[in-house]
């Protein structure tokens, strides 16, 4: 049994995969980390990063299953679960293993699982798309504070930058600690210090004046489209989850 | 901006308007070209009223002040309420300013009747007619179609919206004839049949030539107000069921009526709003829509009513034992399809699935399938078969005791506090 540590990339994964494959390795185990903290256990190997060795793999995978196969097991890798690296495995053994392509061979468990996981992360992809409350401040850039279960981020970017093309923004994932900044052009990735920002002085002026007076029409619209004979919490909470209300205008 | 008025009137006209159910936003297919703002295909849901329904447009009502007297309307001319009327620009900016915060997937507009149907409708299409040229704005527009209204205006409004709708308001024309004395059944049939062939005739310019502009990309729909009209389900199915073929419609809502106006010919105003009976119908339009089910199959003569214990799905499978079992790994798609407790995407994945291996029970949980009522109508891989001739009766009772539905219970603690 060997324990393989990788970096999280997806180049990383690939890598691994080769490794596998090249040292015939039958009984392994995955895991994304530092190297450092693994390497107590025996029989551990580092798999360094190979941007040659991960295209081979990506190249054999390509001829295995669609364009959407691929894409499919990218967005799985990006929902950063934990312990599923046996399911990325065991999906990429299994595609590896057979003539045809199995991607919807929804009978076996690592393709099913693949497919959970996949639903799981499209759900917040779209949430986030739903939920992203931008805020006007005074250079006319948009900012937008989210806090996602999975890294959906990157997947964000299509949408954002073809629906609000004329604006600038910036969406931030606060637990991740990166954000995507769109300039009228063309998105990148950011990080911010809050230090300065966080001060309440900082906060109030770094707004436009008309933030505050749509915010507050917002919540009054939010409020009076509610049928109070209608209620039914329950629902409310299914649609809408508590986790996100924080950054949600009309739930603040 | 007078931030109090413009909060008045936004507080008003969007109670007015909250009655439509309409909400859809997907469908269409506008594109952001030349850095604009906004696209519109998506359907996105932005938020969840406390009542659970889903706000994805910013949807109001032009003006409350109407010269019409429908017994079941809050703008009812001789309703004694506040009245409002936004002016042009301010729904533009209100749009606008929503939009771009992604609050928002664009506006439904509609609107009690100033003075007459084209004074009215002039002024909706004016709001996007602004939206789509001076603002460059290619979020989802639907516009409410005025019944009366001049062809030439309602051709210009599917020029710049992306869906139009008339609503029935009742399912029948003797409901509507009791409930709505100034309005006219035929009224709302002819702009429906008007932009059905502008519609159809639009498309066909497209194919034609890639620049013809788009007309209402995302079609037409209607609402018809369900329980305050004696109309039962085989009535208001059938007729649902008329428009979807006869008008090419895109969907038809079903409204459950909110007791909000005393008045002798409705239904008193501690009455509860029928939400089992409206989550039945729209089982059952889709299952028209999608599960190729034909209305007669759902509801007859002899079951005018749907029942409100079970799904349309499922009653109609205990109706029909003869056609079951069925073998999941044999039965082609339109018959999976019929099981009650397989949707369509457990239905699709079924099929491609099983292409590589004969499936069991487990498989069919993992693909989604509910097994509390599916494992009485189907075979599979495992030999063990769950039906052992039950009766379709045994079988209701068998998945109602399993299954506890939220709107039963609901009705139950009611019931309880008298």
């Amino acid at each position: 049994m060997y324990t393989l540590v990788y970096d999280g990339t997806f180049e990383g994964l690939l890598t691994a995969i080769f490794e596998i494959y090249e040292h015939k390795l039958f009984h392994v185990k995955l895991i994304k980390g530092e190297w450092r903290a693994a390497a107590l256990f025996e029989e551990v190997l580092q798999v360094i990063t190979d941007e040659n060795r991960a295209n081979r793999v990506l190249k054999g995978l390509r001829k295995k299953l669609s364009s959407t196969g691929v894409q499919r097991l990218y967005i799985a890798h990006m929902a950063e679960m934990d312990n599923e690296e046996s399911t990325l495995l065991g999906f990429i053994r299994y595609v590896f293993d057979n003539d045809q392509n199995v991607e919807e061979d929804y009978g076996n468990r690592y393709v099913m699982r693949i497919s959970e996981i996949i639903k799981m992360v499209r759900r917040e992809k779209h949430r986030m798309e739903a939920f992203v409350r931008f805020q006007k401040l005074k250079d006319e850039t948009f900012y937008s504070a989210i806090e996602p279960d999975f890294n959906v981020l990157p997947l964000l970017i299509r949408h954002f930058k073809s629906r609000y093309a004329d604006q600038k923004w910036i969406i931030y994932d606060i637990k991740r600690g990166y954000g995507l900044y769109y300039d009228l052009h063309d998105t990148q990735y950011i990080s911010l210090d809050f230090s300065e920002v966080n001060k309440p002085d900082n906060v109030i002026t770094a707004f436009s004046e008309d933030e505050g007076i749509y915010q507050h029409l917002w919540k009054n619209y939010f409020t009076n489209v509610n049928i109070v004979a209608r209620k039914n919490t329950k629902l409310h909470l299914r649609h809408i989850p508590r986790r996100y209300w924080r950054h949600l205008t009309e739930k603040i | 901006m007078n931030v109090e008025r413009i909060t008045e009137k936004l507080n008003i006209l969007a109670d007015a308007a909250k009655y439509d159910v309409s909400c859809a936003s997907s469908g269409s297919k506008r594109k952001n070209e030349n850095k604009g703002l906004g696209n519109a295909s998506n359907g996105i849901c932005h938020s969840y009223t406390e009542d659970g329904r889903c706000v994805s447009l910013l949807k109001i009502l032009l003006t409350n002040h109407c010269i019409f007297d429908c017994a079941y309307c809050v703008s009812r001319k001789n309703n004694d309420i506040k009245r409002a009327a936004f002016t042009v620009q301010e729904v533009v900016d209100l749009t606008i300013n929503f939009y771009r915060r992604n609050y928002i997937e664009g506006l439904f507009l509609s609107s009690g009747i100033f003075k007459n149907a084209d004074y009215t409708m002039e002024r909706l299409v004016r709001v996007a007619k602004k939206l789509r040229h001076e603002h460059n704005f290619n979020g989802y527009i639907h516009l409410k179609s005025i019944p009366g209204a001049s062809d030439e205006l309602m051709r210009e409004a599917g020029l710049y919206a992306d869906r139009l709708s008339v609503n029935l308001e009742m399912p029948t024309e003797a409901g509507l004839k009791l409930l709505a004395p100034d309005k006219n059944h035929q009224d709302m049939i002819d702009p429906m049949n008007f932009l059905k062939n502008e519609i159809i005739q639009r498309t066909e310019e497209k194919k034609l030539f890639k620049k013809a502009p788009m007309f209402a990309p995302a079609g037409q729909s209607t609402q018809v107000i369900i329980g305050a009209t004696p109309e039962n389900d085989q009535q208001i199915l059938q007729s649902a069921n008329y428009f979807y073929k006869n008008f090419n419609l895109k969907r038809v809502y079903y409204s459950g009526y909110v007791p909000v106006l005393k008045d002798k010919r409705l239904p008193a105003l501690n009455t509860s709003v029928p939400m089992v009976r409206e989550n039945r119908l729209y089982q059952a339009d889709w299952l028209m829509r999608f599960y190729g089910f034909h209305v007669n199959e759902i509801v007859d003569n002899d079951q005018p009513l749907l029942d409100l214990d079970i799904d349309p799905k499922l009653g109609w499978a205990i109706r029909n034992m003869q056609v079951f079992p069925i073998d999941i790994n044999k039965a082609d798609l339109q018959m999976i399809l019929r099981v009650p407790g397989i949707g369509l995407q457990s239905a699709q994945k079924i099929v491609s699935a099983r292409k590589f291996a004969k499936l069991g029970w487990e498989q069919l949980k993992r693909i989604g399938v509910a097994i509390n009522r599916a494992r009485y109508f189907i075979t599979c891989k495992n030999k063990e078969f769950e039906r052992r001739d039950l009766t379709g009766q045994n079988i209701k009772q068998f998945i109602l005791a399993e299954s506890q539905s939220k709107y039963i219970k609901n009705t139950q603690t009611q019931l309880n506090l008298f």
